[in-house]
């Protein structure tokens, strides 16, 4: 087994080696290097096939017209363009936008940026388990909502949003409806021809593609509007301007079709594996999933142990990459704002981690990392002065702490 | 974010890890942090007779650098008087231990943790 052992794939994941073999045909001179622009020369039309097939494969797993894929550098690009040029080009109607708070930073940030140019911002809630109450969205739309956007599947807890509820209240209310689908194309079936969505985001790197290119779907029937955010060559019908990057579109479209073929089985054996991890450490004292156990992905895994701080279990679990709610893993001192909106007392976030697992992730590694993660939190729970008073029977609630 | 080795070797084996009886005369018990910032440190010291601490004891919910800081200062206190294990400051337990500047708060809460043992001593011994 090769260490360490990577289960951070909602982060990231490699480039799967059948991607990575059709990028490079497009790079060097005896590959497709030309630009799909050209349309002067074979170069240009072979480059231009590549692209169209690319575009082909993107569409076909969502359900999509090819005409209907916008690239882009990644969701966090397509999540600006959506929201930044539907808000823009239909502000004239409205200028409030309904979106959640357990959202990407990609559509938090840009809708505070919007925040900042006079629009105003409803940030919804979630319920307990990180869903929201199709009841509380519908009530939080006004006469001046232009715009929703609510993500598909959580990139920390891994739950899945009931889309085609949320969006049938969108059509009625006539707003215009984004998805952020970077972390569930692939992993959860995607039919745009039948949901009610108008503008949704992908990447290609959370599925086996590489970093720096994405998509947005932005649909046509009735047509969806947007002001452009990037200006140049007028590439994408106007929408995002710059030289195609060919080798980048021909992985992310090979990533899509390879999701496409083996989605269902994938799933499967990855929803073994992370079942098998769970049942292995469900039966310890104090520990808790944070989201909703059935709604989410298959590869999902997000999980506090009481009284251990999850920074230090990261270190401890140093053969392990995954990463943590913990306030210490980032430069702020806040814990993940994600488990703060799902009603998680602080300290529980400070002790949580998330295992994603993947493509790549074997049954010997889980069985690894079952006992080394078993083995750690006891250590460091004989560590933790606050197992101590819970192994006697003091209420934490109930201590006065002193506070820095 | 990179670990220093001294954290590191504190944090994989660490020194009087224990507890010693919050109750008794000899002991002093310092609590410090709160469970929803992510750290809570308590420190214990056993002092003698001519007021040098003959052992002190830590357990610490909280981040590598958090158990550091902590272990390190209790192999510090040891065999020292209460007045110059009172004159630790934590720029000295983070200069030892290399700690990056958003680990200083680790050293700030030994320091604390520290005062507040000898605090708690001393108001046992009615001189506090
Ligand atoms: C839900 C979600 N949206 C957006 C992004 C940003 O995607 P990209 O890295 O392609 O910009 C990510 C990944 O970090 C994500 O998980």
């Amino acid at each position: 087994m090769k260490l360490p052992i990577y289960l951070d794939y909602s982060a990231t994941t490699p480039v799967d080696p059948r991607v990575a073999q059709k990028m490079c045909a497009c790079l060097t001179p005896d590959g497709s290097f030309g630009n799909p622009a050209s349309r002067s020369h074979a170069f240009g039309w072979e480059a231009e096939k590549l692209v169209d097939e690319a575009r082909n494969n993107v569409a076909a797993l969502i359900g999509a017209d090819p005409k209907e894929i916008v690239w882009t550098s990644g969701a966090t690009e397509s999540d600006n363009l959506a929201i930044k040029g539907a808000a823009h080009f239909y502000q004239k109607q409205g200028r409030h936008i309904v979106t959640v708070k357990t959202e990407h930073k990609a559509v938090l940030d840009t809708c505070r940026q919007l925040e900042r140019e006079g629009f105003e911002v409803t940030y919804l809630d979630v319920q307990s388990n990180g869903l929201i109450d199709l009841d509380a969205f519908e009530a939080a739309i006004r006469p001046d909502t232009v715009l929703a956007s609510v993500m598909h599947v959580n990139n920390e807890i891994g739950v899945i949003q009931d889309i085609a509820a949320i969006g049938a209240i969108c059509r009625e209310r006539k707003v215009v409806f984004h998805v952020d689908g970077a972390q569930s194309a692939g992993k959860v079936p995607i039919n745009l021809a039948n949901l009610p969505v108008d503008l949704m985001s992908f990447s290609a790197h959370k599925i086996y593609g590489p970093k720096g290119i994405g998509a947005l779907y932005v649909q046509r029937k009735p047509r969806i509007r947007l002001e452009a955010q990037m200006h140049g060559g007028g590439h994408e019908r106007g929408l995002r301007s710059g030289t195609l990057a060919t080798h980048q579109i021909v992985g992310m479209g090979e990533a899509f079709r390879i999701a496409g073929d083996e989605m269902a089985t994938e799933n499967e054996r990855i929803r073994t594996l992370r079942d098998k991890l769970y049942g292995g450490l469900k039966d310890m004292e104090e520990v808790y999933v944070n989201g909703d156990f059935d709604r989410r992905i298959a590869g999902n895994l997000n999980i506090s142990f009481n009284f251990v701080e999850g920074e230090s279990l990261m270190m401890a679990l140093k053969d392990v990459a995954v990463s943590s709610g913990s306030a210490c893993t980032s430069a702020s001192l806040e814990p993940s704002y994600v488990l703060r909106a799902i009603g998680r007392p602080d300290e529980l976030a400070h002790s949580s981690l998330r295992f994603t697992l993947g493509r790549f992730t074997t049954e010997a590694e889980i069985d690894h990392v079952l006992s080394l993660v078993r083995g750690q939190v006891d250590r460091l729970r004989e560590l933790s002065p606050l197992w101590d008073m819970y192994k006697d029977g003091i209420d934490l609630n109930s201590v006065e702490w002193v506070a820095h | 974010m990179a670990y220093s080795d001294k954290v590191i070797d504190h944090y994989e084996r660490p020194r009087n890890v224990g507890t010693l009886d919050k109750d008794a005369v000899n002991v002093g018990t310092g609590m410090v942090g709160a469970p929803a910032c992510g750290d809570v440190m308590r420190l214990q010291i056993q002092v003698n007779g001519e007021g040098v601490i003959e052992d002190a004891k830590f357990k610490t919910y909280g981040c590598g650098s958090a158990i550091a800081s902590s272990s390190l200062l209790t192999e510090w206190v040891k065999g020292k008087t209460l007045d110059e294990a009172r004159l630790i400051k934590n720029s000295q337990i983070a200069d030892e231990l290399a700690l990056p500047p958003v680990k200083v708060h680790c050293s700030v809460l030994a320091e604390d943790a520290i005062k507040a043992a000898i605090a708690d001593y001393q108001s046992k011994q009615g001189t506090g």
